[in-house]
């Protein structure tokens, strides 16, 4: 099948690939960009492992294809720290152990940075039903919500 | 010292910057080839007429593999070689794999496996306990019947009798990470294979086995898990033997994984289980004899079934002194995925049951359900004298078993210790010399208000009539140990640098749990260092070989033994040569806070480390560890199959809408003993995690096959596991402040599985909401989804 030519931006760097129409936003990051930290847990967006932003929005990057991406802003998670200067949220997920396996993690950190950039004093029950599309099996989500919360709280008096 | 430290996961800073990588992240050579597995569309059945030429045909295809590409093993069975990795002709369960595709990605092999057209002569398949029981399907020749005291005659005379028959349903591990692995062929037929596993040894033989070479071609190399939970105990022989084999036959690094459709409808699940339990109680309530008819569901093939259905009959009594007991379990092959190991390994099984009939006694007597569990309680440790081990004979190991697995049978006979009479024993005659349950409950009952929050919802309860509230308490006692006793070993492999840094290795995997972390507390401790001077390493066939799985809850303890022993190998050597050099005693030289000092003299551990390079010591060495005390005789069901139990103890609350059954945990409290715990925030998490998890099972996690043996909920979208939104809106969780009674490492217990079985109390709250609607009991089936509760509360209403 003929290839298209993308240019898109990923974490602010500008980027091109080829990719198969029918290839996934999510297959274009990981095989041809080698951006390995959006994971597939599903690819029926149904678990947001895949969680990236496309201008600013939160999807799922396994239900976009990858020539959609033509001209887009795409943040993933290996843009959210600066540089080795860690991000809030990353911090306090350690600070608080919120991750066993890891691997919802980064879908989860995607997801939570988005909330807080829509709404930096999000309530419990806002949190948890934002967050309820990022299915995470190890962590019984108690500490992903106490990072989120308490992100949010030191964001709000840092600002 | 560093144990005890609440740290987080070690490699925490790596999975919040999406740089942790697993299986399939790892840069693969240029030229990978991808796999997919064609799988089997009807239950039962032979093969009478295959064309795969359209998937030969199909872009990107590569290779077509069947059984006759297969020149050694066909065979990815952890127990008795009956399961092969492509159908031999015959087919037992839709999704079985049958054919292989090679292809140059994971799209061109998904697609072209859909083009075999293949012909089967189809059978009826054996679907339910029913059918399988007039078929006589099942695994071993009969029923395995444990027993103490007489059973029948016990609740013949009892003034109080309840019965019952409920269905406990299987559970999807849904580890959010599918199964993978990665073949990379090397030189000489060699192969290293990267593998999502708990189990890295059996991957190596099964790998060995299938390319008809000696262990010691392969090396198998596992980081990490995105998760595990049991379903990548013996689920991941498939891949990672499909990925040698064609790496083999085609000379190119081969990688597979399933997507989460396939991964569900391969690979095996919980065992879904049928119970029936008779029980005859005195007028307060203690349990004079009890009686459980125990139906797993196995599956296709036998897997780790038989200690699964083990471990479900051995915690059949949980908290209980059970003075007559009678347990038989019968093992049922179906035309179904094979069911596995999964968190607990049947113990949550077994446990569910002896919960339901205290539930239900406490129903019948009219009595607080908390009460009459502590009335029936074990004795408590301080009242129970010490039991001596018993020597075990060796038995002659079958050469043929897979004597790593847990599927393997044990052999030889365990000597019987005779049943004390009326002793503190469990249905299998293991003396309870460490019962913590009475100080955990009454701690629990107080911080979690339990009496004033339970007249609280019987007020709510009389004046709402939809919403509709409950409360439920449920105690954990689980037993710690691999029941296949020669499982119980580990082995370590650590290297002291002439810089002072170490590298630590060990036969456990991570999976998410912290073993990592732990275990490399236990080796900075040892040698008084910070963590940071410890590398964790990758477990590798090639560095510690003939492991256990990582399962059964064992791994800090089995492999922080296995760390301590080969620390304080090399320890000791540098002590002997620093005491040789200064004229002292070595238990004169102490190890801490990144020093080693010997008399007036202080080296950093760095220092210490170069001189005894220079003095030409040894500073690698290997360390064992095997648990001591326990004895097992499966077949008789006598002996001492657990080193000690874990406990634990929770109080859910839930509210119900009566019109829909839709319900919420409003909050949950848990109590949980992990010992001396090694790391209190690592094990908090095994807790809250293992609560979720649990309770998900019991409540909204509900596998649907339909007529024909077609698995109905495959994917996220139609299996409902726990999300943020269903946490308990409170979710109190405190560690049990105490230390194992046996001598574990630092004192600590196994968090792994035993928190699991805390989600017995929602199911439980739930059933206590229901019977507010009524005056007969629920009896609700497991998982108790919003439609299970729908239909107690109609039963209620109705009066039946
Ligand atoms: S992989 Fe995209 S939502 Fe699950
Ligand atoms: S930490 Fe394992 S899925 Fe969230």
């Amino acid at each position: 099948m003929k290839k298209f030519h993308v240019t898109t931006t990923v974490n602010g760097d500008a980027v091109e690939y080829l990719c198969d129409p029918r290839e996934t936003l999510l297959d274009c990051l990981r095989d041809k960009l080698n951006l390995t930290g959006a994971k597939e847990g599903c690819g029926t967006g149904d678990c947001g492992a895949c969680s990236v932003t496309v201008d600013g929005r939160l999807v799922c990057s396994c239900l976009m294809l990858g020539v959609e991406a033509e001209g887009k802003q795409i943040e993933t998670v290996e843009g959210i720290a600066d540089g080795d200067i860690l991000h809030p949220l990353q911090k306090k997920m350690i600070e608080y152990a919120a991750l066993q396996c890891g691997i919802c993690t980064p879908g989860i950190l995607v997801a939570a940075k988005s909330l807080l950039e829509k709404n930096p004093n999000p309530t419990e029950e806002e949190t948890r039903y934002w967050l309820a599309g990022n299915l995470c099996r190890c962590t019984g989500y108690d500490k992903i919500i106490r990072a989120v919360m308490d992100t949010a709280a030191e964001m709000r008096e840092a600002s | 010292m560093s144990v005890t430290k609440p740290l987080p996961h070690d490699a925490a800073p790596l999975h919040v910057s999406g740089s942790a990588r697993y299986v399939d992240d790892i840069p693969t050579p240029k030229g990978t080839l991808h796999l997919a597995f064609g799988l089997s569309p009807i239950a039962k059945g032979t093969i009478t007429a295959m064309d795969l030429s359209a998937v030969k045909a199909a872009p990107g295809v590569v290779r077509v593999m069947t059984v006759q590409d297969l020149p050694f093993a066909n065979d990815v069975s952890p127990s008795i070689h009956d399961e092969p990795l492509l159908s031999d002709g015959t087919v037992h369960y839709i999704g079985q794999p049958v054919f292989l595709v090679v292809a140059t990605s994971h799209l061109a092999a998904r697609k072209a496996v859909r083009l075999g057209k293949i012909d089967y002569a189809e059978e009826t398949p054996i679907l339910t306990v029913e059918e399988a029981l007039a078929a006589d399907s099942r695994f071993e020749d009969g029923p395995r019947i444990y027993a103490k005291g007489d059973a029948d005659a016990a609740i013949e005379s009892a003034a109080h009798v309840i019965d019952g028959t409920f269905e406990i349903g299987g559970q999807e591990h849904f580890y959010l990470e599918g199964q993978a692995a990665l073949a990379v062929p090397n030189e000489g037929g060699d192969m290293l294979v990267h593998s999502s596993t708990q189990h890295p040894t059996e991957i190596q033989h099964k790998v060995a086995d299938a390319l008809g070479v000696p262990m010691h071609a392969i090396r198998v190399e596992t980081r990490r898990m995105g998760g595990g939970f049991g379903g990548k105990e013996s689920q991941g022989n498939a891949l990672a033997v499909a990925c040698a084999v064609a790496a083999r036959a085609t000379g190119k690094a081969c990688k597979m994984r399933y997507d989460r459709d396939d991964d569900m409808i391969i690979t095996g699940k919980r065992h879904a289980f049928r119970i029936s339990y008779r029980a005859g109680f005195d007028e307060q309530g203690h349990i004079q004899g009890v009686s459980f008819l125990q139906y797993a569901i196995c599956g296709w093939a036998q897997d780790l079934s038989l200690p699964v259905a083990d471990r479900a009959m051995l915690h059949s009594d949980n908290a209980y002194l059970l003075p007559n007991a009678r347990i038989e379990s019968h093992r049922l092959k179906t035309n179904t995925q094979s069911a596995t190991a999964y968190r607990g390994f049947g113990g949550p099984q077994g446990m569910v049951a002896i919960e339901r009939v205290m539930d239900h006694a406490a129903h019948e007597l009219r009595l607080d359900p908390v009460e009459l569990r502590r009335r029936n309680y074990y004795e408590p440790a301080h009242k129970v004298a010490e039991v001596q081990p018993h020597e075990k004979p060796l038995g002659h190991p079958d050469p043929h078993e897979d004597l790593t697995s847990r599927g393997a049978v044990e052999t030889g006979t365990a000597p019987v210790r005779p049943l004390p009479a009326g002793g503190n024993t469990t249905p299998y005659g293991m003396e309870v010399s460490d019962f913590e349950l009475h100080g955990m409950t009454e701690a629990l009952m107080k911080s979690s208000d339990y009496a004033a929050r339970k007249a609280a919802i019987a007020k709510w309860n009389a004046e709402n009539s939809v919403i509709k509230k409950g409360i439920a308490f449920s105690p954990v006692k689980f037993g710690i140990s691999f029941t296949l006793t020669h499982l119980n070993q580990a082995g370590a492999l650590v290297h002291v640098y002439q810089d002072g840094s170490v590298h630590l290795n060990h036969g456990g995997t991570e999976m998410g749990q912290g073993l990592f972390q732990k275990v490399a507390q236990v080796a900075a401790s040892r040698f008084g260092i910070p963590l940071e001077m410890v590398k964790i390493t990758a477990t590798d066939t090639a560095k510690v070989p003939n492991t256990s799985a990582t399962a059964a809850s064992s791994g800090s303890d089995l492999n922080g033994m296995a760390v301590k022993a080969a620390c304080d190998t090399i320890r000791d050597r540098m002590a002997d040569y620093l005491a040789e050099r200064h004229q002292a005693d070595p238990s004169a030289v102490t190890f801490t806070d990144g020093h080693v000092s010997v008399g007036e003299e202080r080296y950093t551990f760095a220092e210490a480390a170069a001189l005894a390079y220079q003095g030409r010591i040894s500073l690698s060495a290997t360390g064992f560890y095997k648990t001591p005390k326990i004895e097992w005789d499966r077949i008789a069901g006598r002996g001492r199959p657990f080193y000690y139990f874990a406990y634990g103890a929770s109080v859910t609350e839930v509210a119900v809408d009566t019109l829909t059954g839709e319900n919420r945990i409003l909050r949950t409290d848990i109590l949980h003993d992990a010992g001396a715990s090694l790391n209190p925030a690592l094990d908090v998490g095994q807790v809250e995690g293992g609560y979720v998890q649990g309770a998900g099972w019991l409540t909204t996690e509900e596998l649907v096959w339909d007529g024909k043996g077609n698995l109905r909920t495959h994917a996220p979208s139609t299996y409902k596991i726990p999300a943020c939104s269903d946490r308990p809106d409170i979710f109190n969780v405190a560690l049990w402040d105490g230390e194992n009674r046996e001598d574990t490492i630092y004192r600590s217990k196994a968090v792994g599985e035993p928190p699991f079985m805390l989600g017995i109390s929602a199911w439980l709250a739930l059933s206590n909401a229901v019977a507010a609607c009524g005056d007969t009991y629920p009896a609700l089936n497991a998982p108790a989804t919003a439609e299970e509760v729908w239909r107690g509360v109609q039963r209620m209403k109705g009066g039946i």
